[in-house]
């Protein structure tokens, strides 16, 4: 009786010290959760963005994390898939994430916002699709240009720059390039500049010589290419192989330094806005650009440049508030200016809208030589 | 108005009209060309499927992540081993032989023959899952360069400009099957290979060594597998769901030209990949993979040996 009794008395005594213990150590993290494309049609963009957080979790744990607290990072696998988005992003409210970050695909972005909006949990996104932020959620932030500021200076650049009146359109037939079309459009037809053959492509499309012998033999000045990563580059390379010969247009998938990797030499040539670049006249984002490759050993495209923003982005607002507030963060984000000189991780000045949406600093670019090379900066919309 | 303006305004439409009908067909030759490089693709993945099929009677749904992993493991070479390309591709090649048509013939068809095959094809889907899998987490889910072996660009041959590295996929193909064609009709080899798969029982009365020639036929398979790898990664990049595509495809090409028929394979190939090539340029990338879909609900309901295949009769 007296053995059980002190048995029971440790017992109780090293329940108590956890009980103690546990909160404190606890409170010491604190856990992120992010759900990304890291195989299937998204790996390339996914597995990218991906290693930017981790590089900015690396950097500001380095630092003595948000509030002191040391940041505990989990990546969720999508595979690309609607669904599984939904359940990642669900799993990650209820394991207690404290903001969700991802997914990068605007179509699994659609399918999942409403479950951290419902929870009332920032999400922050690497997703383009202009319909995303027009649904009225609170608690979507983007990392990106949206594609309704994007296009307009697309559209400009065809008619002023290139000097297009006829042009062909390649769009991948998603939530990112139909909105991307849908979005670019009127600019065109505001500008005079007249769609001569429209080319819907498939996700996930592995080939394009049908397309790019149809764009060949079409008779248009210029060619936008709308479509993600990996397809941008297979495109590029049927392009070269049925000698195109016409100059190839694209926002910052058909330039970014994964792109111009897979496509090789057949990526010279292609021009366009790129809202992100580590080749971009920002010294930030060239410290960036060589810490990420020392790291990683590829360069890194305008993914990883976002997921090293949307961790900072919330470490801006929790140190802002002084607390760590889940809702909190959002209400901090929605109609802040964020500087470099206010929090160094951001790496450019950054509006965010009222509706989730950016305004920054952008770039016209030019693939020479396998490099992008940036021809010009573009101010912010509403400087 | 002159008679002389008429005609000549005549003249002029009817010119612009023979320049608008040379562009179409030059247009659709190149449609074409480009449709029977990749359906000679195809076709050498859709030989693999008949081949298999002559000798286990069973149908590998892995044949797709045969086509995808080759180009992998020659990438591994290279970035693991900082082996030269040739060298990676001699090694990986071999490699992928000895396991995945001698290996596979040993560790998957041997033990689950004997269970009908049912089991067997079951077990080449779980294969296909593991291959694909094991592409993704021990090497890259992301996409890869794959340096092609031939030249870029596209030369004018009368007119009309085809691509060529597709002009080298189809010559490489055709010679490939040639030759098989050749070993399998001519050679003594060949003659005991087609032996055992007509009637494995009266090879193995007739001195054949029914299981040394079934171990070629899966080695014979592999070693196509590599090449249409070889072959299609410069253009689809290497990345580890590849097989989905090109599998589904083969498969189709299998049935459309006939399963027991190499010729068959050779037919169903080009004839899916011209067809996919015109249906992504007339009607819609969007739509493409319908067109053969409907062609292979076609053949199945009109001629369900296949356009080239045999008619065959079995017992259960």
């Amino acid at each position: 009786m007296t053995r059980f009794t002190r048995a029971g008395v440790f017992a109780l005594a090293t329940t108590l010290a956890l009980a103690v213990v546990g909160p404190a150590t606890a409170q010491e993290r604190v856990k992120l959760i992010n759900v990304v494309e890291l195989s299937g049609a998204g790996a390339t963009a996914g597995t990218q963005w991906r290693n930017g957080i981790d590089l900015a979790v690396a950097d500001i744990n380095a630092r003595g994390g948000i509030l002191g607290r040391q940041i505990d990072i989990v990546h969720y696998d999508t595979q690309t898939n609607p669904g599984n988005t939904r359940a990642a992003v669900q799993r990650a409210i209820d394991e207690g994430t404290y903001s969700v970050l991802g997914p990068v695909f605007s179509g699994p972005i659609g399918a999942s916002m409403q479950i951290a909006q419902r929870a009332e949990i920032a999400q922050i996104v690497g997703g383009e699709a202009a319909g995303l932020t027009r649904q009225g959620n609170q608690f979507l932030f983007r990392t990106s240009l949206s594609q309704a500021a994007a296009m307009p200076k697309l559209a400009t650049y065809l008619k002023e720059t290139v000097k297009a009146n006829r042009i062909a359109i390649v769009w991948v037939n998603n939530d990112f390039g139909k909105g991307g079309r849908d979005a670019m459009l009127p600019e065109l037809q505001q500008r005079g500049i007249q769609v001569a053959l429209d080319v819907s492509t498939e996700q996930g499309q592995a080939d394009f010589t049908a397309d790019a012998i149809r764009i060949r033999n079409a008779n248009v000045d210029a060619v936008f290419v709308y479509l993600n990563e990996d397809e941008s580059a297979r495109f590029l390379l049927a392009a070269r192989q049925q000698n195109v010969g016409k100059p190839m247009i694209g926002e910052t998938t058909l330039l970014g330094a994964r792109v111009i990797q897979l496509a090789g030499e057949a990526a010279n040539g292609a021009r366009g806005h790129v809202g992100l670049s580590i080749d971009a006249p920002v010294p930030a984002f060239q410290d960036f650009g060589r810490r990420y490759q020392a790291r990683f050993g590829i360069a890194s495209d305008h993914n990883g440049l976002k997921g090293y923003m949307a961790v900072h982005m919330i470490k801006w607002a929790t140190e802002r508030m002084g607390r760590f507030d889940r809702k909190g963060v959002a209400d901090t984000l929605r109609g802040a200016t964020i500087t470099p000189q206010m929090e160094p991780g951001i790496l450019i000045t950054t509006r965010i809208e009222a509706n989730g949406d950016l305004d920054r600093e952008s770039f016209l670019a030019e693939v020479e030589g396998g490099r992008q090379v940036i021809r010009s900066t573009l101010p912010m919309i509403r400087p | 108005m002159s008679t002389p303006a008429i005609s000549q305004r005549a003249a002029t439409a009817t010119h612009r009209t023979i320049v608008r009908t040379h562009a179409g067909m030059a247009e659709l030759v190149a449609y074409i060309v480009a449709g029977l490089a990749t359906g000679a693709i195809y076709a050498l993945a859709a030989i693999g499927f008949t081949l298999v099929w002559q000798t286990s009677q069973t149908i590998n749904f892995a044949q797709g992540e045969y086509v995808m992993l080759p180009a992998i493991l020659i990438l591994a070479g290279v970035s693991f081993f900082g082996l030269p390309l040739w060298a990676a591709a001699l090694l990986g090649g071999l490699v992928f032989v000895a396991v995945f048509g001698a290996g596979f013939k040993i560790a998957v068809v041997d033990p689950m023959i004997r269970h009908g095959v049912l089991p067997l094809a079951i077990a080449t889907m779980a294969l296909a899952i593991i291959m694909k899998e094991g592409a993704k987490d021990f090497f890259s889910s992301e996409a890869q360069t794959f340096p092609s072996p031939f030249p870029a660009g596209a030369v004018d041959i009368l007119g009309v400009s085809l691509s060529m590295q597709h002009i080298a996929i189809i010559a490489v193909a055709f010679i490939a099957i040639g030759i098989l064609q050749w070993f399998v009709s001519r050679t003594r080899t060949g003659r005991q290979m087609q032996a055992t798969a007509q009637n494995p029982g009266v090879a193995l009365i007739l001195g054949i060594p029914v299981a040394r020639m079934v171990m070629l036929t899966f080695a014979i398979n592999a070693a196509l597998a590599v090449l249409a790898s070889v072959l299609v990664s410069p253009l689809y990049l290497a990345k580890f769901s590849n097989g989905e595509v090109i599998g589904l495809f083969a498969f189709i090409a299998a049935i459309v030209g006939g399963f027991n028929q190499v010729r068959g394979a050779l037919g169903g190939g080009l004839i899916v990949g011209v067809v996919d090539s015109l249906a992504a340029a007339y009607i819609s990338s969007s739509y493409r993979l319908a067109v053969p879909l409907a062609l292979l609900v076609l053949i199945i309901l009109i001629k369900p040996e296949g356009l080239f295949g045999r008619r065959e009769e079995r017992r259960i």
